[in-house]
């Protein structure tokens, strides 16, 4: 999936986040979003996400040769990030179950095991997952981003809570989504630029 | 889209079962307000005007306490993001929409049950209608408080927001409700009811058309 911006602007009421922010990222790529706290890189990711939208400026998303409508782009996006909550008082097969279904999609229970023992989460229990670490809810929400084999991962702040092996996990899936896709990352881990292509800074207005 | 509104219900469903937040308030609510009423008439005589007034003020005040949740739990919780990232906004409203009819029309079933076993004097003379003004009555109801609870939800005063904002959006089909509620109860014909029945019927048609149109841009940023 290709995506480009141009001279992206957002501004909350009066309050400008950033100003005239270009780039282009190509199908392959892991593209870096850097930036002190406060500058707007989960701003930003939201915005590429069509979670936002941009007070100036505009984005444009080409998939397969083709343009991806706006109002379709949910289908192409697997997002991860600390501030996505999560259904807790299911469990997480329950969870992966529901989303598949919002998803259009059907999903047996060996394809929802073989999802969590992707990201090493046990596949035996039952209890909802508000009983879960932050680093376990973290990885379910990696389990989301995938579910779909979407040709766009966005991750904001990926490796939040995780421990070495869940951190290795992440790194694992960038390395499988450079191959068939693009990844737009916004962190400030040195370990996770290192795994960018290409990165750009976003500065505070 | 109907198959992403199916599944939006039946997660609402199964989370409204699971955690009973919605359910047990407006139980408790209906019960409560009854058994003040019944307390408050005793040995009283009310003219059926008065009950169906009462019938609909209990209505609407159940539908206050429970029917904003849907989108409000959603807010609470922190994922109306997660929601975004998942369906489309059409999908997300008609699943809405369609868990406040179902809850909307349980719970109104049940407050006409208890009224008519604990009120003696409520008596319905035209079965047949007395439903049909409950169904539209219900319909209107719960497409009128998806779309305000939506609206709502992103506030502060959520809790004082709703009603104040849903009263003058009920009113229309409050009035021409409780005077078809009156016409089946006193037995009169059903020509008198028909201009009522037609404008609960637009009401349904223009709110919900407006909701669809409108939902887009209460839903993103």
């Amino acid at each position: 999936m290709r995506v480009v911006a141009g001279h992206v602007s957002k501004k909350f009421n009066r309050r400008s986040v950033f100003r005239d922010i270009s780039f282009v990222v190509e199908k392959g790529e892991v593209f870096g979003i850097t930036g002190r706290n406060g500058s707007g890189k989960s701003t930003l990711l939201r915005i590429i996400g069509g979670l936002l939208t941009p007070s100036g400026g505009n984005l444009q998303y080409t998939h397969d040769e083709r343009p991806v409508p706006a109002e379709q782009l949910y289908q192409y996006i697997g997002y991860v990030a600390p501030y996505l909550t999560l259904y807790e008082e299911f469990s997480a097969e329950e969870n992966i179950v529901l989303y598949a279904r919002l998803r259009g999609m059907t999903i047996d229970t060996s394809h929802t095991r073989r999802l969590l023992e992707r990201v090493g989460l046990p596949t035996d229990r039952k209890d909802a997952i508000r009983s879960f670490s932050s680093g376990m809810k973290q990885r379910m929400r990696l389990v989301f981003a995938i579910l779909h084999e979407p040709p766009l991962l966005l991750l904001d702040e990926p490796v939040s809570n995780l421990d070495s092996e869940g951190m290795a996990i992440v790194y694992t899936l960038l390395q499988e989504f450079r191959a068939r896709g693009t990844v737009i990352l916004a962190t400030n881990d040195a370990e996770d630029i290192a795994h960018c292509d290409r990165c750009i800074s976003v500065e505070a207005v | 889209m109907i198959r992403q509104a199916l599944a939006v219900f039946r997660k609402d469903l199964a989370s409204e079962l699971r955690t009973r937040y919605a359910i047990n308030a407006l139980l408790m609510f209906v019960v409560v307000t009854l058994a003040v009423i019944m307390f408050a008439l005793a040995g009283e005589t009310l003219s059926p005007g008065a009950l169906t007034g009462m019938l609909w003020v209990v209505m609407f005040f159940a539908a206050m306490s429970g029917l904003s949740r849907s989108f409000v739990a959603e807010e609470e919780r922190g994922t109306t993001m997660t929601l975004q990232l998942l369906a489309t906004p059409m999908g997300v409203y008609l699943g809405k929409l369609l868990f406040n009819l179902v809850l909307v029309m349980a719970l109104n079933l049940f407050i006409v049950l208890l009224f008519l076993l604990t009120m003696d004097q409520f008596v319905v003379k035209q079965f047949g209608l007395f439903w049909v003004v409950m169904l539209l009555g219900s319909l209107g109801i719960a497409s009128a408080t998806t779309i305000i609870a939506a609206i709502i939800a992103k506030a502060n005063t959520k809790g004082t927001l709703f009603p104040v904002l849903s009263f003058p959006v009920l009113l229309p089909l409050l009035m021409a409700g409780i005077n078809a509620t009156k016409i089946a109860v006193e037995d009169q014909h059903w020509d008198a009811v028909w201009p009522d029945l037609q404008l609960l019927a637009s009401y349904i048609v223009v709110i919900t058309t407006v909701s669809f149109l409108l939902f887009d841009f209460v839903w993103k940023d």
